[in-house]
């Protein structure tokens, strides 16, 4: 349990007036609000810190007593007394903002002090639905290719959610009333999953089209032939049309990834040949070639 | 909180009795374009999907003191923080075609 000196986090003198308090509060507040750093932990953090500051320096009761107690924070009894009473009182006017109660609204030294979040007053009695959770969630390209279920643990409860193929990388879904409970008696908040999607295969994704290369024998190339390929889906035969060039691209129509949300479509899968000179050469072969470049 | 449940509408004078604001902050978001207030029988509404966006304005009036300028403001520029967002994981998605 720190020392918090909440004075020094908003900036002010011990001799602050209420009214250098909120403007204090109201200034850093503009900055760290998460309203107004959307998806930034940090000023998450810092406007936690601030709200609680501005919780106990706003109630003249509570900053008598963080005055008096602050640097003796060690004194458990006067702590255990500043809690009872507390317990009792109503508190000043905080942020109606709700953060997440697993990353904790309010310091140790707070809630030793004061009896913590849920000892302290949000203000008027109003309803608010509850905070937003996010969350990230990890996928393979491979498991993003097929709708599937998955349970995933959110603040100790298990939710389990169907995940539609063709989710991207970077996309955010949103789970409807499975963020933060609502505060007296108001809605409960969402779950947004925003998606990172790993690729650790040779086949590259864009939007809803694969993108692959393939090694193509020279022979083949010449001549033409038909080969067999590796998709997400499966093996697939090839037909390669014969004086194939190096570098050249062919459309797969319909093999590419699934189109999110609108099933039996897909994108194509485009695959572009490099092609393979042969190596070590005997003697019979570099001279078929002379011939051949004499031709 | 009185809803019609069918059209997810949440009456305007419940949610700033819930809420502890006052009416004409509704309507003063309403005519600068911020929200939608839908009437049904003289009765004036708003949408359950705006809810968040409404509690955000809340928030931005009363504690931060921020005028009504200042949110049609800082939300263009949230749209526009977010659009760029969007736009730097499309362009990441398309860098990996490289790497």
């Amino acid at each position: 349990m720190d020392f918090v000196d909440y004075y020094k986090l908003l900036g002010i003198p011990k001799t602050a007036t209420s009214k250098d308090i909120k403007n204090a509060y109201r200034r850093l507040a503009r900055k760290h609000h998460p309203d107004l750093n959307p998806n930034d932990n940090n000023a998450k953090k810092n406007f936690q810190q601030i709200n609680e500051a501005n919780e106990i320096l706003s109630d003249p009761e509570k900053r008598k007593k963080y005055d008096q107690y602050g640097k003796d924070w060690q004194h458990s009894e006067e702590f255990e007394k500043a809690r009872t009473s507390h317990e009792r009182t109503s508190g000043s006017r905080g942020s109606r903002y709700s953060e997440s109660e697993t990353e904790g609204d309010f310091s140790n030294f707070f809630e030793s002090m004061f009896g913590g979040a849920a000892g302290a007053s949000r203000g008027r009695q109003a309803k608010y639905r509850g905070e937003d959770f996010n969350a990230e969630l990890r996928l393979e390209l491979i498991d993003a290719y097929k709708t599937h279920k998955q349970t995933l643990t959110v603040n100790g409860k298990n939710i389990r959610i169907t995940i539609p193929a063709g989710i991207e990388n970077g996309q955010t879904i949103k789970i409807a009333g499975h963020g933060g409970s609502g505060v007296n008696g108001g809605p409960n908040g969402d779950l947004y999953i925003a998606f990172s999607i790993v690729n650790h295969s040779k086949i590259k994704r864009l939007e809803n089209n694969l993108y692959t290369s393939l090694d193509l024998d020279l022979y083949t190339a010449v001549l033409g032939g038909e080969i067999t390929i590796d998709t997400l889906n499966g093996k697939v035969k090839l037909k390669v049309k014969p004086e194939t060039q190096n570098g050249s691209r062919v459309k797969l129509k319909g093999k590419g990834f699934p189109v999110y949300k609108n099933e039996g479509h897909f994108g194509d899968l485009f695959i572009t040949y490099i092609i393979q000179t042969p190596t070590n050469l005997t003697e019979k072969q570099k001279a078929l070639f002379t011939e051949l470049s004499k031709s | 909180m009185r809803t019609i449940q069918a059209d997810n509408l949440i009456a305007v004078d419940v949610f700033c009795a819930n809420h502890n604001v006052e009416i004409s902050f509704i309507s003063s978001l309403q005519q600068i374009g911020m929200i939608e207030i839908t009437t049904v029988e003289k009765t004036e509404f708003i949408d359950a999907d705006q809810l968040r966006e409404l509690e955000r304005f809340i928030r931005l009036y009363y504690e931060m003191d921020i005028n009504l300028e200042g949110i049609e403001t800082i939300t263009h520029l949230l749209q526009r923080i977010s659009s760029l967002q969007n736009e730097i994981i499309a362009l990441q998605n398309k860098l990996r075609l490289y790497e």
